[in-house]
């Protein structure tokens, strides 16, 4: 089954969190829309792509142990709400760090990692999970 | 608008039915529920079918002609349409059928909820309910169905203080009522213990905390409420009806402990019965995880919010409660074939209204209520029925 | 045998660098401990103490990702402007189709420039910095970028399992802002099968001891001399020095016998702590060593790579050093700080070696 079009065309979002901005009431979201979900009519042709920067702060989160087959020689692994610093919302996986080390609250980035492949011989599917900012060799930065 | 009433029921066990296929489930309840409504084939002038996705649990679409068919209802030519809103599909089925006869469209039709998922294994049978949510920004990012709930309990936990236990006190009480359904999934009493030393399916929900995957069906059989008491020696109507859309993924929404598509459905239902919370003796919630339960029970305007918690730990949600939520065992206990789902909902309200519900009969119930829920709250249909006093 | 070299070109060197790790580790104890070898005394051997391990979701193109974006973080370089991006690995997720192109599209340098992934052994990185220099230098392009990444393979039970390992580094090379100038390169290569891995094959296959002699010390030997003789240079004229360092041991007994001193060695040394990152190790090596480095100081580099050959650098730091924001990207020291032991179960399963069924 060839899904390889319906992944390439989200990359600029699944790589670099590309978002919008609406021009109207100067919120951020994510993913880009056609319009925006709180000022409807009045954001046509204001609407605004935007780089979001992939920092933000952990709103909630679930440490899955029954996942996606995909996510198996993971399990068990956590998923986080992020709050970003520009306000929108995603969810995602986080990545490198036992539940233990997060709460809500904690501080997280983007990083590019693998999150599904078709198969051994199919199409890799790239795009964002989230990493705990470790202010240093001492440990995560917490807020 | 036409008021409209309830004249039969019919549905299926609800399990594991590996001798029945997709086909038999829904006609077995259909013709349960033509039969009970004492009417035969051609007084039929419509069907409409609640589906989540035949197309990926059997690769087959088009299920409302299916079902018109197998049910001998082909040669009549009716009309037959299939709907879909995921976990929602039957209410909104119900509610499709329901605008038909009280816009004076149709007079007697037939509405039924199926699902076989079984005919999957349980990674493909996730995979599926997980595409209720938003496929491209939840789902493919890795996170589940379950995860998604468990990310509102998690933060429903935070923020209101509501305890691990009180969550498992929802599926005490489900797993009670369902006891005492004969149809139900399962039909065992369970303890705290039970739920809290399950398996972790997404922390801090336990395998005990989630609904099973189920094979079911049930329909119902509605007409103008003036003609009902010509087919049933007690009619139910249904006094009101709202349905709500919101984001379709949870991380868009003004509030994630709070579904507000469920306010508001309910809101607009109560408010076309001209009834009140405190009318409610009876409410058939969608508890597919048990912090939908507590979400439902706060959003509905039984309790306030954040108190869902404590309100269920007090047992105000039992048969003997305030309001006796889930008297079938819920989706969690009677099992949640997904499109069977809402319409199972109605059977059960209007088997307590009619006061057949031998044991797990709630008293005095009068009017009752069923709050269906697509996703993760990006559709909500609620439903209000009443006893003629 | 083919003796070639490669001309300076000017004005060339590294505007900025990342660098990129993965967080798992496992140590040669735990690896001999399922083998029936003693793994403690192999680590000591091999002068390794414990290797990288990538997580299931990280690959080659995922961790050049993470290098060139820290790279980038740390330069005012507008992503536009690179006309040339090449990535050297051993270990391209896909046989056909580029990880070069998902880097470039990651760092938003697409679509106006020009791609291609590289391959030579471990020395792929350090081919991609030339070819980057000649294309600089030449003015073809304003800035290109080359990345040296790897998450390599060793078979269940070789002994190439206690030291193949995960990483990479990368570089923008160009003319303006240049924090260490790249002042003479110099490479040696030869046509000797050491190392090798033929298509459609999981894991690599090696000469054992053949490795040694005639190809790494061969190699990097006459790359060192090579460089040194051509720059009219000795190792004291040298602050920093990194050597390609498939165990501890080699790049050791190299540094020794073309004259280098301990000290000298030390900050590009990370293979004791995350063993051969092939592809990664030199641009590793450097990268830390970039990390110290002040203005003033000369690196010497030599990069190996099976099959074989060796490409040598003489990088000097310029005082743009003093004004280049380091700290918006980790050190090697801040990557590497934190990791989490695995055990070879859980690392067999990172690593597919457990075959699993499949719906």
């Amino acid at each position: 089954m060839a899904t390889a079009p319906r992944f390439w065309r989200e990359n600029p979002s699944r790589y670099n969190m590309v978002g919008f901005k609406c021009n109207s009431c100067g919120r951020y979201n994510f993913p880009p829309r056609t319009i925006c979900p709180v000022c409807r009519r009045k954001s046509v042709g204001r609407i605004e792509p935007v780089k979001l920067k992939g920092t933000g702060k952990i709103f909630s989160l679930t440490e899955t142990h029954e996942g996606m087959d995909t996510q198996n020689v993971q399990k068990p692994y956590v998923v986080a709400m992020v709050e970003l610093d520009e306000g929108a919302m995603v969810t995602g996986q986080v990545i490198d760090c036992d539940a233990s080390e997060l709460r809500i609250g904690t501080k997280v980035r983007i990083a590019l990692r693998k999150l599904s492949e078709e198969g051994t011989a199919g199409v890799i599917h790239y795009g964002y999970k989230f990493t705990l900012v470790r202010d240093g060799p001492d440990g995560p930065g917490d807020e | 608008m036409r008021r409209v009433g309830i004249i039969g029921i019919g549905i299926t066990e609800f399990g594991e039915l590996w001798d029945s296929s997709f086909r038999k489930i829904g006609i077995s309840a259909g013709l349960a529920a033509v039969e009970d409504a004492n009417i035969s084939a051609e007084h039929i002038d419509a069907l409409y079918v609640g589906n989540m996705s035949a197309g990926r649990f059997i690769r087959q679409e088009h299920v409302g002609a299916l079902i018109a068919d197998y049910s001998g209802l082909a040669k009549g030519h009716i009309p037959a349409t299939r709907v879909e809103a995921a976990g929602a599909s039957g209410g909104l089925a119900l509610r499709q059928g329901f605008l038909a006869v009280a816009s004076g469209m149709n007079d007697i039709v037939v509405v039924g909820g199926a699902e076989k998922m079984t005919d999957v294994s349980d990674v493909e049978s996730s995979l599926i309910q997980s595409s209720a949510a938003d496929q491209e920004w939840e789902t493919e990012l890795g996170v589940t169905f379950a995860g998604l709930h468990s990310l509102i309990a998690t933060r429903h936990m935070h923020e209101y203080g509501t305890t691990r236990e009180q969550l498992a006190d929802v599926a005490v009480k489900n797993h009670r009522h369902g006891s005492l359904n004969p149809k139900a999934q399962f039909r065992r009493e369970i303890s705290r213990d039970v739920v809290l030393k399950s398996p972790m399916v997404s922390s801090p929900l336990r395998m005990f905390d989630c609904a099973p995957s189920s094979d079911g069906a049930a329909a119902v059989v509605l007409c103008p409420f003036e003609m009902a008491g010509k087919h049933a020696e007690m009619p139910i109507e249904i006094v009101g009806s709202g349905q709500a859309s919101d984001s379709l993924a949870l991380h868009h929404r003004r509030d994630i402990c709070t579904m507000d598509a469920t306010r508001l459905a309910a809101k607009r239902a109560f408010k076309m019965a001209g009834l009140r919370q405190k009318d409610v003796s009876v409410a058939e919630v969608h508890d597919n995880f048990t912090i939908s339960e507590i979400l439902a029970i706060e959003d509905l305007g039984f309790f306030s919010k954040g108190e869902g918690g404590k309100a269920t730990e007090d047992g105000r949600t039992a048969l003997e409660g305030d309001v006796a939520v889930n008297s079938s065992g819920g989706l969690k206990a009677r099992g949640d074939p997904i499109g069977a789902t809402g319409v199972a909902q109605a059977v059960e309200i209007v088997t307590q209204l009619r006061g057949k519900a031998d044991e797990r009969q709630v008293k005095d119930a009068s009017v009752g209520l069923t709050q269906n829920v697509g996703g993760t709250g990006a559709t909500v249909v609620v439903h209000l029925f009443r006893r003629e006093m | 045998m083919i003796e070639g070299e490669v001309s300076p070109v000017g004005e060339v060197g590294i505007v900025s660098y990342g660098a990129y790790v993965p967080h798992f580790r496992i140590t040669p104890d735990e690896i001999g401990k399922v083998w029936g070898v003693d793994g403690k005394a192999m680590g000591k051997g091999l002068m390794i103490t414990s290797k990288s391990v990538p997580s299931p979701d990280e690959d080659t193109v995922t961790i050049a990702v993470e290098a060139a974006r820290n790279m980038m973080s740390r330069s005012a370089v507008d992503p536009k402007e690179i006309g040339a991006l090449y990535v050297g690995s051993e270990s391209h997720p896909y046989a056909v189709k580029p990880t070069g192109t998902i880097v470039a599209e990651a760092i938003e340098a697409a679509p106006n420039l020009t791609v291609a992934d590289f391959e030579f052994a471990c020395k792929a990185g350090t081919a991609a910095i030339q070819t980057c220099m000649g294309l600089v230098g030449s003015g073809m392009v304003r800035y290109a970028v080359a990345v040296g990444a790897d998450t390599s393979q060793g078979a269940p039970g070789d002994a190439l399992e206690y030291s193949a390992s995960a990483g990479g580094a990368a570089f923008l090379i160009g003319k303006e802002k240049v924090i260490a100038s790249i002042d003479t390169t110099y490479s040696y290569t030869t046509d000797t099968p050491d190392f090798w891995r033929r298509e459609g094959q999981l894991y690599p296959r090696h000469g054992g001891r053949f490795t040694g002699e005639p190809a790494y010390f061969k190699h990097v030997l006459n790359g060192g001399k090579g460089l040194l003789e051509k720059t009219e240079t000795k190792p004291t004229d040298f602050a920093y020095a990194v050597f390609h360092q498939p165990n501890g041991k080699f790049p050791t007994r190299v540094a020794k016998q073309l004259g280098f001193k301990e000290e000298q060695v030390r900050a590009g040394m990370l293979v004791s702590q995350i063993g051969n990152t092939y592809s990664g190790a030199v641009p590793l090596g450097l990268a830390a060593i970039l990390d110290e480095a002040n203005p003033g100081d000369r690196i010497f580099a030599v990069a190996y790579g099976s099959g074989a050959g060796s490409d040598a650098f003489d990088i000097t730091v310029t005082d743009e050093m003093s004004r280049y924001p380091k700290d918006r990207a980790p050190t090697l020291r801040q990557l590497m700080a934190n990791p989490k032991y695995l055990d070879y179960a859980t690392y067999a399963k990172f690593k597919g070696k457990i075959v699993r069924g499949r719906d």
